[in-house]
């Protein structure tokens, strides 16, 4: 649906050229929704607004439905920035207007008949729970009910692609959740393709299909959620997780001194429930210690991952690893 | 000091010739100066349509007007003051030098307005495919008519007290009145009653504006 080609940016100053990008290169699906995280800087948000040309490449091609979205005049770029929704960290909405007309803004923008206008409105913000609010103005909402009005302004004209630019990332912890869930939702209602920013991890495993990591104007990793969370490459996409409390080192110091093998034991879907454990300890007569170990869900997907030294045998050993990936665990030997 | 030896028609005249210079000259200074204070916040620097050539020369053409002392702007404006409103005295000679002494001012005030405004307002109009016209006249002037309104009754106070400077050159008003009774035939109750009535009425303005903002601030 979106395929980015070479973009660059770079901005001249008579001091120095810095780069936003540096070359990113992409492709986004048809209804999926795909994060863009990285550090502030990083050049996130210049990348999401190369998505409805808010910012301009320097160089490099926007493809959007087939269609080369740089090559368009300014009249052709318009008509098509109305069929994409955007919302924002701060929400963006007009202060003196009221949630409806808010909401009615772009469908105003379109040429829609009052009437209308009112009426796909309503759809919306009974779509993000709001139909009670219509005749408030913003500043009578809290910072999660500006957020739906923002996000169902995006919605009100029908877009195939809606942009989230740091949505959540000025509203608490309990906001940000339910906000996320609405953009699942939606997702799934309406089979529209987000594709959103953020610079927290909790974000990406809540919502996110896919992710890229950004750093420096640079794509550093890119891949499925849950394939980039349990075996992040890159040093910037370990860091990240870390802050966001999947820490992929902390065993190193628990395992001091500690005697036999360490292995990292990764599970996904339905054998993250398996007793699978217990089972090879009775089976193999080996001893398991966990040094570390997270489970929990990425989007709707169980996983866990469990650091664990391996005392026995060697015999015994030497056969754990094979009867684990028998039953689905992928089993990685580490180093102290 | 003898409130019976005041001519009170002659005030009364006066002072509704000092509300007309200021009615004509505010609704002017709105005509001109709003229209300009768009332009020049549209055509700014990293602005909707910025222009730094058409920027510079009407903020060269603003500063100057700004910075022509307002005795001065009135005698030199005289020649152009007869073209423009057929005499250079009275209410109607009063108006041309109020405005054109008024609207640089305002016009600053409305782009100073334009530019405090979040600028994600602006993002989110493009973002949603607003061309610069609809951005200004559905979004942006909405969003700054509380602070517009403010600068209109800061606008219209100045006005009151430079258009009793016009009476130096024979522009009428309360300052007139005040001028040549008071000053020139040293009638010290005629200038206290003129001053009183002065500061009523920008108190007046002030209560009035300061109300209205608050009936349209949705902030």
């Amino acid at each position: 649906m979106i395929v980015l080609e070479n973009l660059r940016k770079t901005y001249a100053s008579p001091e120095r050229v810095s780069h936003a990008l540096a070359g990113v290169s992409l492709r986004i699906e048809r209804g999926e929704i795909f994060g863009i995280i990285g550090r502030s800087g990083a050049g996130k948000s210049t990348l999401i607004r190369m998505l409805n040309l808010l910012e301009r490449p320097t160089e490099g091609r926007v493809i959007i439905a087939g269609r080369d979205i740089t090559a368009y005049g300014e009249a052709e770029l318009r008509a098509f920035r109305q069929s994409v929704g955007m919302v924002f960290q701060h929400f963006n909405l007009l202060s003196s207007r009221t949630v409806l007309d808010n909401v009615c803004f772009p469908l105003r923008l379109a040429g829609m008949s009052r009437r209308q206008q009112r009426e796909r409105a309503q759809e919306v913000l009974a779509l993000v729970g709001l139909s009670d609010h219509a005749d408030k103005y913003p500043r009578q909402l809290s910072g999660g009910q500006q957020q739906r009005v923002g996000i169902a302004r995006a919605l009100a004209s029908k877009p195939e692609l809606l942009l989230c630019d740091e949505a959540t990332s000025a509203l608490d912890p309990e906001t940000t959740q339910s906000i996320l869930r609405l953009l699942i939702d939606i997702n799934r209602r309406l089979g529209l393709t987000i594709v959103l920013i953020t610079h927290g991890m909790d974000v990406i495993r809540s919502v996110c299909d896919r992710v890229a990591v950004i750093d420096a104007g640079r794509i550093v990793e890119c891949g499925d959620v849950l394939d980039v969370f349990l075996h992040p490459r890159h040093a910037v996409t370990q860091s990240l997780l870390s802050e966001s409390g999947v820490d992929a080192e902390g065993w190193r110091e628990m395992a001091q001194g500690m005697e036999g093998t360490m292995l990292r034991l990764s599970f996904r879907g339905d054998t993250t429930l398996q007793p699978l454990l217990s089972r090879v300890s009775r089976e193999l007569g080996v001893d398991l210690s966990i040094l570390q170990g997270s489970v929990g869900r990425i989007k709707d997907t169980p996983y866990g991952q469990l650091v664990v030294a391996v005392q026995g045998a060697p015999e015994a050993c030497m056969r754990l690893p094979g009867l684990l990936k028998a039953d689905g665990v992928e089993c990685e030997e580490l180093r102290p | 000091m003898n409130l019976g030896n005041i001519d009170w028609p002659l005030i009364g005249e006066a002072t509704v010739d000092t509300l007309l210079m200021t009615g004509f000259s505010l609704l002017f200074t709105v005509i001109i100066g709003l229209p300009l204070g768009i332009v020049l916040f549209l055509t700014s620097p990293r602005q909707m349509l910025s222009n730094t050539a058409i920027y510079q020369l009407l903020s060269f053409i603003v500063n100057v007007l700004r910075s022509v002392p307002f005795l001065i702007l009135l005698i030199v404006m005289i020649p152009l003051t007869r073209v423009l409103a057929g005499t250079s005295l009275g209410v109607e000679g009063a108006i041309p030098p109020l405005v054109a002494s008024a609207a640089p001012f305002f016009a600053r005030l409305v782009e100073n307005v334009l530019r405090e405004l979040d600028p994600g307002v602006s993002e989110a109009c493009r973002a949603m495919g607003a061309n610069s016209r609809q951005t200004v006249l559905l979004a942006l002037l909405p969003e700054a008519m509380t602070g517009i309104v403010a600068a209109v009754i800061v606008t219209a106070i100045a006005l009151v007290g430079y258009s009793a400077m016009s009476g130096v050159i024979g522009g009428g008003g309360l300052g007139d009145l005040a001028l040549r009774f008071g000053y020139q035939r040293y009638q010290t109750d005629v200038m206290i009653v003129t001053v009183v009535i002065l500061v009523i009425m920008v108190q007046v303005l002030q209560v009035f504006g300061d109300r209205l903002v608050v009936r349209l601030n949705r902030k």
